[in-house]
């Protein structure tokens, strides 16, 4: 009798399995490493050898498809094959969920089939849990076996690995275990596959979970069980579930023709890697070649003091990273005496004290600290444990050890493991700064990821790149993109020397074209430094020379030029003698940690309080000084607080006795809110408004969210109204509006597309709201007549007259006329007194509704923490001329920014920092324009990126490194 | 205050005088459209090119040009354009650009500007010109005269019927290559009346054309229909949506991809729209009315030659298409493609194509209110409804893409042999 074959062809494994009659006599599960065809023939003819005989057979899986096409064997897409498989063994399954190594999928079996996969945005996937275990420095076992013992979870934010790795890293120097943190990292894809795949559809009923990570890992099962609340009976996971699919593939090939399979075997070794594949020139032509490139830059290497002879002063530095912690101690003459790079497992400060001790007993009271700083993401807490002399930031760190190279250099670019840190310098500063976020996130760890997954040392997997004829192009985007890259590389039958050689190249794009957003190479800089761990990476340095064309330093201490930069700092600028802990000091040193939430604010920050022995504090983790207990700073020179509250004023508080109208308090409510609170009050109806945003209000209208990447404020917007619809009012009120309130300074006065049209989305999958309860007539404010018609018509059924509507409509914009009236004679307050007292003044430049604290995250309160005074975009525009642009100027709030923009340059104590919220696809239009408007007038650029992660410890380090750049110039002006 | 800051950067400006020195480049989207408006343009007396150039090196360029978090589309576009002007066939002191702009509220508008910024270090004596209706643009505008304007309308009436009809005959042929052939003896025909005139007579026009694909021998084979909608490049472009329609080919099935027509209809009555929502000027919107409704007699006229010669399933009735687009969302969502997509989404399901690919650039503002955001709206009208929304960028991979639309494909042949069974059993 005929047998079926199913083979399932993965990202990393191949499955196949073999059904005779109703019998699924052999399965099988095994890894690739890429070598796709060779391990599939394998696979076969040992099968053939036990098995002979004919076969139907059929190929499925992502990496199945181009061997299918070519080796002209049938092809079955691999949702269809589970569901296959799923009908004729758990034919009672409701659901079935599957996640893969890059893919999450949701089957709906019943009331009515549907299967889902993920976008392009692959969160909450296999390659997101491998990427978790590596960001803890764990495996995916151990990981696994730490998240069964969990207390708590936290919340994680799955969508993408860079903003996990945002919610993670802020946990892991707090002190929070490694269990909660896992069980979190679980819980996330979790909630990304509940919310984000299935989109309001109730997984219920009984639901089988397949693939790879749902089988091995049962922290993840019992993070599925216990959020869709299922008994043991109802959550269903089979033995087979790894192989699954290629059952499903076995079960499909009953209606494919029967051959035998020593023909099936022949046809797939004669199949042809096809010429789809592009691939780039070889990094290294020949040995020769590279022993050259390795002399060359063996001569920038630093030279060495012997520590067990040297006597006299030494200078200290400290680069207390998220992720490792750096010490060096250098003689006068720039010699390492000493340094140590050491991953730093969430306890820096156990790790610098006991360092610092060794460092002291080997230098046997011969060496004196002369002086000491600290840089990096912990420099406070270390600088206080420690008593440094100095904590700087870290981009002026990596430049003073950059200059020690090379006096010229003008820019400087550091690939770490985990993030990756670009800047200019001009005229002897720092000029303009760039990190990687989102969507360009390839770094470090991205390739010891990759030789991980081909099992392979990190070391060896470079090594083969160096000499390889073919490296892939691979892309430049997200990790997830780069993964099926290889993917497709892998199909098109490339090894893994041109893959390795691939990777290399495209962290050097990404790092290029993505987060520094050359045009071009000769963009960058003529005296180019690299640093960071990943550039001690031959390939990567050397595809990075080919890609810019250049020869380029990498100073042979790469990993460690913060810490470099910290001790040269603190030699250039000692003065008397260093308060560094001596060794006694050191021996007795001792400290507790305790974390608490501080109820200072409604934030409740999560703060962590440590107590050294001598009776010090210090404090973490906390958004605002008031945390650190100390008072906070006033607010009088800060326009966002003051622009918070007097909005929310403008709500008189009537009680209304036509009814409650809820008004949600996002997008172009922000700017609206006088305007509509005017109206309806002056109607008689008591005015609403939605919950304050915030993280769980956010996860509350998750589930109705249809586009994932659409702006935060705009998701947050599902939230409001879940909020608005909980507390029970008569009605909502959004309006469309295709037009904005012309200002009379650009061409148009459009709205985005979002803020347009937001509320037809919010109605379209929310299935809470209706004709009724949902109000969203399209008017132009713009033109009076035919809006008090429209609302007249809309409001109907409460009997009022056009005139009471127009006069209500006329209220409206009297409030809203002092609103802006006010936040602009506040503008004026601050911009003198700011003067008056010498300070700084940043406009923070966004969109109306960049002022809610849940989207701009306290950078307001950051600002003013570092003395500065802050305004906004729509407090300084007028004082602004008119400003022609080179781009289209249609937009209302946009145009805001051109102006304001001009007005910080018109300025000699303005400056302006633009806030962009992640997806908003006109930003990548006004960010440039805004730039060069800054540029021409010889202006800092400084352009921090928003979204739901809170990342305030990389946005402080781009407001210090900006304020260090406005005091140079300063210096140099003088 | 009345002073104005001036920002902008110098640029070469496009004069009429430039017609007979200049070559003009076009950036391909529709290619038999472009060919017809191709010749049209040098029956006219201009050196218009279509640019044909699809490497890889067109993505890189446009990688390499313009903004990442700019849409795909720009980057394509600027790509072939950067890499036509390097190749060394042009003259550069004679080529000049050709970039449309609708002035609605989407970034397309600002493709103008971003194409100049790309090319202003490299190619700064290149003039870029505007073809649009909206008054932009001033100083470098394409003249269209009332004559031209017409023949570019004829243009696009006869592309869409050559369009529709070798869709609905290429996969059934019986003979390899026998649709190209008439596809390609149709755009020879359509050329020709413009260069000896009657190109005016569109009924008698259209009626030919239906009829040279009808004569094509066909297969007697059901195949499963995929719509193709979307933001209007990644719809139509080969480069933009990696050949899609041949992929749907490959994988037997019939691509169904609606008329250019409709976008211009669309925009017409955006204008009408505007008025109606917001009391806009009552003239203007009075005037688009009437040229909407002639142009939408004119398609009523061509969906009546389909139906008279009886082969193939006529062009959507735009009125239909708007009474569709009423059940999804308001027609005030206009920019982008806006509510036309959902329209198509909804026409297609109520015209036996339920299975449908919604192709987008990766963060297309309005695709997340008209294209996913109206997806559940839809299934809800149409329970066979099956969409999958697709995301096209530079490093999206083809072999990702094809997964997802495979997918759907499955999906849409179980539905298939289900109705099947189920009509035999009646």
């Amino acid at each position: 009798m005929t047998k079926l074959l199913g083979i399932d062809v993965g990202s990393t494994t191949v499955k196949a399995a073999v059904i005779d009659g109703e019998n699924i006599i052999y399965s099988s599960y095994v890894r690739h490493f890429s070598r796709v065809k060779e391990t599939v023939l394998v696979e076969l003819q040992k099968i053939g050898r036990q098995f002979p005989g004919e076969y139907s057979v059929a190929i499925t899986g992502s990496a199945g498809l181009g061997l299918s096409q070519r080796s002209n064997v049938a092809f079955v897409q691999e949702v269809q094959a589970a569901f296959i498989a799923i009908r004729k063994f758990y034919p009672q399954t409701d659901v079935a969920v599957e996640l893969g190594g890059e893919d999450a999928k949701i089957i709906f079996v019943t009331g009515g089939t549907e299967q889902r996969m993920n976008g392009s945005c692959a969160g909450g996937t296999g390659a997101f849990i491998d990427q978790m275990a590596t960001l803890l420095n764990i495996t995916v076992e151990e990981m696994d076996a730490l998240a069964l013992k969990a207390e708590k979870t936290y919340p994680i934010a799955s969508r993408c690995g860079v903003f996990a790795k945002s919610d993670i890293q802020p946990l892991l120097n707090q002190g929070a275990n490694k269990e909660d943190i896992s069980a979190s990292i679980f819980q996330a894809v979790v909630d990304q596959t509940v919310s984000g795949l299935a989109q309001g559809r109730k997984i219920t009923g009984r639901v089988l979970f397949l693939g790879g990570p749902l089988y091995f890992l049962k922290g993840l099962r019992k993070a599925f069980k216990s959020t869709l609340k299922l008994s043991d009976e109802d959550a269903v996971f089979p033995d087979n579930a790894p192989c699954f699919m290629s059952i499903g593939a076995a079960l499909y090939a009953a209606s494919v023709e029967t051959e035998d399979i020593g023909d099936v075997i022949a046809r797939i070794s004669a199949a042809k890697g096809s010429d789809d594949i592009v691939t780039g020139k070889p990094l290294f032509e020949s040995k020769e070649e590279y022993a050259e490139f390795v002399k060359r830059h063996r001569a920038t290497d630093l030279q060495f003091a012997d520590i067990a002879t040297y006597s006299g002063d030494c200078y200290l530095g400290i680069d207390s990273g998220s992720t490792t912690t750096k010490l060096m101690a250098i003689t006068p003459d720039c010699k390492i005496l000493w340094s140590h790079y050491q991953s730093n497992n969430g306890q820096p400060l156990d790790i610098v004290i006991n360092k610092l001790k060794e460092f002291i007993k080997l230098s046997e009271g011969r060496i004196k600290i002369a002086g000491s700083a600290v840089t990096g993401y912990g420099e406070d807490l270390i600088k206080s444990a420690i008593k440094a002399d100095f904590g700087i930031v870290e981009t002026v760190a990596h430049f003073k050890a950059a200059l020690h190279f090379n006096p010229k250099v003008d820019f400087i670019i550091d690939i770490g493991g985990q993030d990756i840190k670009c800047f200019k310098i001009k005229h002897g500063a720092i000029d303009s700064i760039m990190l990687n976020e989102a969507c360009s996130s390839g770094c470090g760890s991205f390739i010891q990821t990759f030789a991980r997954a081909m099992g392979m040392e990190i070391d060896k997997f470079s090594q083969e790149g160096l000499y390889a004829r073919h490296p892939v192009e691979l892309g430049s985007r997200c990790t997830v993109f780069m993964n099926s890259a290889v993917k497709q590389a892998q199909k098109e039958g490339a090894g893994v020397d041109d893959i390795s050689a691939g990777l290399s190249s495209s962290i050097v794009k990404n790092a290029i074209y993505k987060v520094i957003r050359a045009s071009s190479a000769e963009d960058l800089g003529q005296n180019i430094v690299v640093q960071g761990g990943t550039f001690l990476n031959d390939a990567v340095l050397r595809s990075f020379e080919i890609e810019t064309g250049k020869n380029v330093i990498r100073p042979g201490i790469a990993g460690l030029m913060g810490a470099f930069g910290a001790a040269l700092y603190a030699m250039e600028n000692i003065q008397g003698s260093s308060s560094t802990l001596s060794l006694p000091e050191l021996e007795d040193f001792t400290y507790s940690s305790r974390s608490s939430n501080c109820h200072g604010c409604t934030s409740n920050c999560n703060i962590n309080i440590i107590k050294f022995n001598d009776g010090r504090k210090y404090i973490s983790g906390n958004k605002c000084e008031r945390g650190a207990g100390l008072k906070p700073v006033s607010n009088e020179f800060d326009i966002y607080t003051y622009k918070q509250n007097r909005l929310l004023e403008s709500v008189h508080g009537n009680p209304g006795k036509m009814g409650r109208v809820g008004l949600p308090m996002q997008l172009g409510m922000y700017e609206q809110l006088p305007l509509w609170a005017g109206f309806f009050e002056s109607l008689g109806f008591q005015v609403v408004l939605s919950e304050k945003s915030s993280r769980s209000l956010y996860f509350k209208g998750q589930h109705t969210v249809a586009s994932d990447t659409a702006c935060y404020p705009a998701k947050l917007m599902h939230g409001h109204i879940e909020s608005l619809l909980d507390m029970g009012v008569d009605f909502i009120f959004m309006p469309c509006e295709s037009y904005n309130i012309d200002e009379h300074c650009s061409v148009n006065h459009y709205n985005c597309p979002v803020v347009a049209y937001y509320p037809e989305l919010l109605k379209a999958n929310n299935e809470r709201l209706t004709d009724e309860n949902f109000i969203m007539p399209y008017i132009d404010l713009n033109m009076e007549k035919p809006t008090v018609k429209k609302l007249h018509e809309v409001f109907k059924k409460y009997r009022f007259t056009q005139r009471q509507i127009k006069n209500a409509l006329r209220e409206g914009f009297d409030r809203l006329a002092s609103y802006h009236s006010d936040v602009k004679d506040k503008a004026d307050e601050i911009l003198w007194k700011a003067t008056e007292t010498g300070r700084q003044i940043i406009v923070l430049a966004g969109r109306p509704y960049h002022l809610d604290p849940e989207i701009n995250h306290g950078i307001n309160k950051l600002l003013t923490s570092l003395n500065l005074a802050v305004l906004s975009e729509d407090s300084v525009f007028e004082k602004s001329e008119m400003v022609k642009v080179n781009v289209l100027n249609q937009w209302t709030y946009h145009a805001r920014l051109y102006r304001a923009a001009n007005f910080a340059c018109s300025r000699k104590n303005v400056n302006l920092v633009q806030l962009v919220s992640f997806g908003c696809g006109l930003d990548a239009i006004t960010t440039d324009e805004v730039r060069s408007i800054m540029e021409k007038n010889g202006k800092l650029y400084t352009q921090i990126k928003i979204d739901e992660i809170n990342n305030l410890g990389v946005v402080k380090i781009r407001l210090r490194s900006m304020l260090a750049a406005i005091e140079e110039a300063e210096k140099r002006a003088k | 205050m009345e002073e104005i800051r001036d920002y902008t950067t110098d640029y070469p400006k496009w004069d009429k005088s430039m017609r007979s020195t200049h070559k003009i480049l076009v950036p391909d989207m529709l290619p038999w459209h472009f060919l017809i408006i191709q010749e049209v343009l040098r029956i006219e007396g201009y050196d218009i090119e279509v640019l044909k150039n699809e490497n890889r090196t067109v993505i890189d360029e446009g990688l390499k040009h313009v903004h990442n978090d700019t849409c795909y589309p720009c980057l394509c576009v600027v790509g072939q354009y950067i890499d036509a002007l390097k190749s060394g066939k042009y003259d550069l002191d004679h080529t000049a650009l050709m970039i449309t702009q609708t002035g609605g509220g989407c970034r397309a508008s600002n493709y103008m500007s971003l194409i100049r910024k790309a090319i202003h270090t490299e190619f700064p004596q290149v003039p870029v010109v505007s073809v649009n209706f909206s008054g932009l643009e001033k100083d470098s505008s394409f003249e269209i005269g009332a004559k031209l304007f017409l023949k570019l309308a004829y243009s696009i009436l006869y592309g869409d019927t050559i369009m529709w009809c070798y869709n609905q005959t290429k996969p059934y042929e019986a003979e390899n290559g026998s649709a190209d052939k008439a596809r390609d003896e149709a755009v020879a025909y359509v050329v020709d009346k413009f260069k000896r005139g009657g190109y005016s007579k569109y009924k008698k026009i259209n009626k030919r054309l239906i009829a040279l694909f009808a004569s094509v021998p066909r297969q007697d084979l059901r195949k499963i229909k995929v719509g193709i909608v979307g933001e209007i490049y990644v719809k139509y472009s080969r480069l933009g949506n990696n050949n899609l329609e041949k992929f749907l080919l490959s994988e037997n099935c019939e691509p169904v991809v609606p008329a250019l027509l409709d976008f211009v209809l669309y925009c017409i009555v955006n204008v009408v729209n505007d008025g109606k929502l917001y009391g806009h000027s009552k003239f203007k919107s009075f005037l688009y009315n009437v040229v909407y409704k002639a142009v939408h007699r004119m398609q009523k006229n061509i969906i009546k030659e389909f139906e008279r010669d009886g082969t193939f399933v006529p062009v959507h009735d735009f009125e239909h298409l708007r009474r569709c687009a009423d059940k999804v969302l308001n027609q005030g969502v206009k920019m982008g493609e806006g509510w036309l997509i959902p329209a198509e989404m909804a026409a297609l399901a109520e015209t036996g194509v339920p299975n449908i690919v919604c192709t987008q650039p990766f963060g297309c503002l309005p695709n997340h209110i008209a294209g996913k955001g109206a997806i559940r709206t839809l299934k809800e009208l149409y329970r066979d409804e099956n969409i999958v929304a697709v995301d096209y960028d530079p490093s999206a991979t083809r072999v990702n893409q094809e997964n997802r639309i495979k997918l759907m494909l499955a999906t849409a042949r179980e539905n298939s042999v289900q109705t099947g069974n189920s009509s035999k059993a009646v």
